[in-house]
């Protein structure tokens, strides 16, 4: 079969490839098949989105298309190089695969995996990412905190560290925080070589309940990471989320949460730094279907190079959620001529009673800025470097957890000190 | 220690200073005044090295060495301190952060240790106390939220602190309540010695009579039109710079 002739047709963007190997592991695969072939329909029938899809306008999956990869080995032939992490309870994937030997879980929460127990509910299939992951799933973490509980810090460390030939792991988590439960992640995506990440996330926060979700991806500079999460906060409850998009060449983190009880609370902040030709998309959908709650929103990018960001940001107010307050920021500082930035906000408001705002704002370093620093001894690149931290500062003093703040900060101060 | 010969220097195509000359021996304080537009502003501008200027003739020497070559943080390496008129805003930067970064940077110009943290904090608490300013000014972002008087001072302990050879002074007294004026003056003081000298950029007498000068010379259309002792200053003051300007004039026509 003519392999790129799908591809080239937009109608089925790289679509053939996966659905080829999904026919070859159907019956391998955990879990309900018909789940399974459900997705495999949807997914046939819509393709990798193209940018005639609305939602994926400004990100082409072109050259995701355009790449043939393989299912990972099934073997870890050797421990594989973590870098550097914080002292915190760790849970590792290898190429999407839980690796108990290499994980420390605490006691304090109740861990199985998606092999052990494959649950497709809570995703959209009419998203093709969602559907391809549904297809291909084979492992993730399913995580609970039983009511009450204050699980502490997690580290979850996805690591694809092959890198010899183009893999493709389609990872699928779980998260469930009971009544009150308290649970902080810090979820870090590395790896070298070409490769698809492409994770699907659920995550449930129970009444009164917090769940601070806070990642770091820095995969390899030749990967695709593709993340979409879907997070549902019950009365009281919050869901307080941050990424720091450093690596990839294109990543797309893709978050839609909904509060479903009175008085929740959504955060969605996050940042990006992007160089050379990166493209990195942020794309949220908060959804506010009972009243009395607040979401808060605050994205920046930095742009150096040729790189684009993308920032697409909804908030949906239902007739019933009034006394709503919404809040929403992007901002984009271009470092060089070359590089973009997209930004589309929507507000589809229902309710008559609320209190919704956004705004983004594009701009360069500022020249006067620059000559104080520099009139005051600041080499120039250092006192670059100074401008965009504090530009970025904002952002991230909504990261309240020391240990994951430290890691970001460390994680930016490399990024600037990074080899051009 | 300064020698301006000749300046010529503008923003875009107007020409703003034409001609400039001007000796700033060590040792020594001197006034610059003169009406609005003259061109005083844009002198510290360009001596600081800022790159929305063009330098178009002339020369400028410090110490010896052709400052307009220098990028920006060489000249203040070397010595050179522009107080800023207005003071910018560096949201995200702590003050305290800001300070140690610009020292250590030119220590590490000039070949000298780093102060570590304790080290500095040290040092700007002690110049801080002596400027009377209150110790959160260090804890707070460069100049964000800093009334016009407390950003002038925020200038004055960069300075002191940065200990430069030239300082240039653009209208750090202007807004200023009397008291802060001779927080000013004395800052600016205690700092003179025979290897410190100041380009002080004024439009009143007021800060003059607590900061002497050695010099007064009165800028227009770019050039220094007259020089003299700090009476001039005083005779400015009381008469306006018509009748200096207007002479001026008289004596280019002639």
């Amino acid at each position: 079969m003519n392999q790129a002739a799908p591809s080239r047709s937009g109608a089925h963007l790289g679509a053939e490839a996966f659905l080829t190997r999904f026919r070859g592991l159907r019956d391998r695969l955990p879990g309900d098949a018909g789940a399974r072939d459900r997705a495999a329909l949807a997914f046939a029938a819509s393709g990798l989105p193209s940018v005639r899809n609305e939602a994926w306008r400004y990100t082409s999956l072109r050259p995701l298309a355009d790449t043939q990869f393989q299912e990972p080995l099934t073997e870890v032939s050797q421990a594989p190089v973590l870098g550097d992490l914080p002292e915190l309870p760790r849970l590792v994937l290898v190429d999407g695969r839980y690796q108990p030997g290499l994980s420390t879980p605490p006691e304090s929460i109740v861990l199985s995996t998606f092999a052990d127990a494959p649950e497709f509910d809570g995703a959209d299939t009419a998203l093709p990412m969602v559907a391809l992951n549904a297809m291909l799933a084979e492992d993730g973490l399913v995580i609970q905190v039983p009511p009450g509980v204050d699980a502490g810090t997690v580290l979850m460390l996805a690591i694809a560290p092959n890198g010899h030939r183009p893999i493709d792991f389609h990872p699928r988590h779980r998260i469930m925080l009971g009544e009150g439960a308290r649970l902080t992640i810090l979820e870090v995506a590395r790896g070298e070589g070409t490769y698809l990440h492409n994770a699907v996330t659920t995550a449930a926060v129970g009444e009164g309940a917090t769940l601070t979700h806070v990642r770091l991806q820095e995969e390899g500079t030749d990967a695709f990471h593709l993340n979409t999460t879907f997070a549902t906060v019950a009365a009281r409850g919050t869901y307080d989320a941050f990424v720091l998009t450093l690596g990839a060449r294109l990543a797309r983190t893709e978050v839609h949460a909904r509060l479903q009880g009175s008085g929740g609370t959504i955060h969605l902040n996050g940042a990006q730094l992007l160089g050379g030709s990166q493209h990195g998309d942020i794309t949220t959908v908060v959804a506010h279907d009972a009243p009395n709650c607040s979401s808060r929103q605050t994205v920046k990018n930095v742009l150096d190079g040729r790189s684009r960001g993308v920032f697409q940001g909804r908030i949906e107010v239902a007739r019933k959620a009034q006394k709503t307050d919404g809040y929403q920021m992007n901002q984009a500082l271009l470092l060089s001529p070359h590089a973009e930035i997209d930004c589309k906000p929507q507000l589809e408001i229902f309710a008559d009673d609320v209190k919704c705002s956004h705004g983004a704002t594009v701009g360069e370093l500022d020249a006067n800025q620059l000559f104080y620093l520099r009139s005051r001894g600041v080499p120039e690149a250092e006192a670059r470097g100074i401008l965009v931290r504090a530009f970025l500062t904002e952002a991230l003093e909504a990261v309240s957890d020391d240990t994951a703040r430290t890691m970001l900060d460390q994680a930016i101060a490399a990024w600037w000190e990074r080899p051009q | 220690m300064l020698t301006i010969d000749n300046l010529q220097a503008g923003i875009d195509d107007k020409q703003i200073l034409r001609g400039l000359s001007l000796e700033l021996p060590p040792g020594q304080v001197h006034a610059i005044m003169g009406p609005n537009g003259s061109g005083k502003s844009t002198l510290g501008y360009v001596l600081a090295g800022n790159d929305g200027y063009t330098v178009t003739g002339g020369t400028a020497m410090f110490d010896g060495q052709d400052l307009l070559a220098m990028e920006p943080e060489a000249r203040a390496a070397s010595g050179v301190f522009l107080a800023f008129q207005a003071p910018i805003e560096l949201p995200g930067v702590n003050n305290a952060n800001f300070l140690r970064t610009a020292l250590n940077a030119i220590r590490r110009a000039r070949g000298e240790a780093e102060l570590d943290a304790v080290a500095f904090l040290r040092l700007a608490r002690a110049e801080s106390k002596r400027l009377h300013f209150p110790d959160d000014m260090l804890k707070r972002n460069v100049n964000v939220g800093f009334s016009g008087g407390e950003k002038k001072r925020n200038e004055v302990l960069q300075m002191a602190i940065l200990r430069p050879k030239l300082a240039i002074l653009d209208e750090t007294d202007s807004g200023l309540d009397i008291d802060a004026l001779r927080i000013v003056a004395d800052g600016v003081n205690a700092l003179r010695s025979d290897s410190f000298s100041a380009l002080v950029i004024t439009h009143h007498q007021r800060l003059l009579d607590h900061l002497v000068p050695d010099r007064v010379h009165v800028l227009s259309q770019g050039r220094i039109i007259r020089s003299g002792g700090p009476e001039l200053a005083r005779e400015l003051e009381a008469n306006g710079y018509a009748d200096v300007v207007a002479s001026a004039s008289v004596n280019v026509a002639a």
